[in-house]
């Protein structure tokens, strides 16, 4: 135990970075998200074509390389500093957007066409069906798969830790290259593993209590 | 084109979408056009900054940390398809002694972040006194995350089967492990084909976290091109970058034509009008093909008939 309470600072360093790294990272993968999400399923083609083309590039870059553009890349760019952490969240965000896009895209497509060409039929103008018929449908099968990429995203942000941003995991090295802290790289691994296990719990939690509220009896 | 959004465009419509188009055109060449304004101001397109990769040794070099990249994710592909069915029938089975362990492991591997998994392996373990090398760190730490993740893939696939599958292998006699390999596990397989690439797509990615414990594949040697003279990082990043999307791109490829080829086939077992909003345990990859397949198939129905 000594591992955790003569390492307190080290530990609510990295838990509450982690968390922020996660929040931040979580509102800009949202917003960009809910961005090209729109943009892929919207009427103008062009706006599909630059919404596909994002998902498609980023999705298939390893999480590593899009950091380690924002991480070295960045600076060659000369622009105003920015500190690794930000660089990390921008990373993170930009990397989980395109997953909440095909989420946000998916969960669109689940509500069956005829749904809407009936709230049409009965005379809804445009608003009342986006509102009252098809919106509430996708939200609802959009919020469990949701959350899912933002577990995922929570998972993600150890990888900031490769890129001197002292998220959970940069712990390990902290801890040894120091000589008066305690614990082993492996103690120290652990418990990192089992905050990692307690976070991913609480945020399934919240998944089910959100999909048991929204249930809908189709 | 209908779609569930809107409906076909009239003549007010389609002015407010060609404004649209536009304004998406202005907005992306304006943050392309600054971005590569910058590059140019920083001298990035400078022969310079390139010239590494006229050499063949480079190439060389890259093909090496390609193949070690491949190595890697072939043996965590195979070994993490083979720990997902045995995973996946552990949590299937009858007797609780089983079913509990199993359901615990895929559990506690899901939720330990891969990069975690990787450096307890490869740091922690030395402190217990066993050596372990780079590679079958990142091997072990994929394959079991991979393996989990699989694992629910298939319990999902299996347990979306109607119940007469099962009922009716028993009636003909089958025994459990037969009514399993025979009938319930080549349905499921092939309803969740889409989702086991897709995850070995991320299997693929994930390789990529290798480069934090010093294994040397790919990304691995653009950083280690980074330091050549000209310090050609960015260059180094777009050339490998290029590399992993190709590759993944492949993949992702084949999982879309297994999709489509298995949709076509008269035999197609289909998980059922599966319900993704009732679906607490699926995976990210899971509920999205899901979402996917059967939102495309409630339209394919719409324009077949």
């Amino acid at each position: 135990m000594d591992v955790i309470f003569e390492n307190l600072d080290l530990w609510t360093e990295g838990i509450s970075l982690t968390l922020l790294v996660f929040f931040f990272g979580g509102i800009i993968a949202i917003v960009l998200g809910t961005i090209v999400g729109a943009m892929r399923v919207s009427p103008v083609p062009i706006a599909r074509a630059v919404g596909a083309l994002y998902v498609n590039l980023v999705r298939n870059t390893p999480l590593t390389l899009v950091f380690f553009f924002f991480a070295f890349g960045y600076s060659a760019l000369a622009l105003p500093n920015l500190s690794n952490t930000v660089l990390g969240i921008l990373a993170i965000g930009v990397y989980t957007a395109t997953y909440v896009a095909e989420t946000l895209r998916a969960g669109i497509n689940t509500v069956p066409v005829g749904q809407a060409e009936a709230a049409r039929a009965i005379g809804l103008p445009f608003g009342q069906v986006m509102t009252q018929v098809v919106l509430p449908q996708a939200f609802r099968s959009v919020v469990p798969p949701l959350m899912s990429v933002l577990i995922a995203l929570l998972k993600n942000t150890t990888v900031a830790a490769g890129f001197s941003v002292a998220v959970l995991p940069a712990l390990q090295s902290t801890v040894s290259n120091s000589h008066n802290r305690p614990g082993t790289p492996m103690e120290v691994l652990l418990w990192a593993a089992a905050v990692f296990v307690v976070l991913v719990l609480l945020l399934t939690w919240l998944q089910r209590t959100l999909e048991n509220k929204w249930r809908i009896a189709r | 084109m209908t779609s569930v959004l809107y409906d076909v465009p009239g003549p007010r419509a389609r002015r407010r979408n060609l404004v649209l188009a536009i304004a998406t055109v202005v907005v992306v060449a304006a943050v392309v056009g600054f971005v590569l304004w910058r590059l140019t101001l920083t001298g990035q397109f400078a022969a310079s900054k390139w010239s590494v990769f006229t050499y063949t040794t480079v190439w060389a070099q890259i093909g090496t940390m390609l193949l070690n990249t491949l190595k890697a994710f072939a043996a965590a592909a195979v070994l993490s398809l083979v720990l997902g069915f045995v995973l996946a029938i552990g949590r299937l089975s009858d007797h609780a002694w089983v079913r509990i362990p199993a359901t615990v492991v895929t559990e506690a591997f899901r939720a330990v972040p891969v990069l975690v998994m990787m450096m307890i392996l490869y740091y922690g373990l030395p402190s217990l006194g066993i050596k372990m090398e780079p590679y079958w760190a990142v091997v072990i730490a994929l394959m079991v995350y991979n393996g989990s993740v699989l694992a629910e893939a298939l319990r999902a696939g299996v347990e979306s089967l109607p119940r007469g599958q099962r009922e009716a292998g028993f009636a003909i006699g089958l025994r459990k492990s037969g009514v399993m390999t025979l009938i319930l596990l080549p349905q499921a397989i092939r309803a969740m084909l889409p989702v086991i690439i897709a995850q070995l797509v991320v299997t693929m990615k994930d390789t990529a976290l290798g480069f934090l414990i010093t294994y040397h594949e790919l990304l691995y040697y653009a950083k280690l091109l980074a330091t050549q003279p000209g310090r050609p990082i960015l260059q180094a990043a777009f050339v490998i970058g290029g590399i992993y999307i190709v590759m993944c791109l492949l993949l992702s490829w084949l999982a879309h034509w297994i999709e489509k080829r298995g949709r076509r086939s008269p035999k197609n077992p289909v998980a059922g009008p599966h319900e993704p909003a009732a679906d607490d345990e699926a995976t990210l990859t899971e509920v999205i093909s899901m979402q996917v397949s059967t939102g495309t198939r409630i339209r394919d129905a719409k324009t077949d008939h």
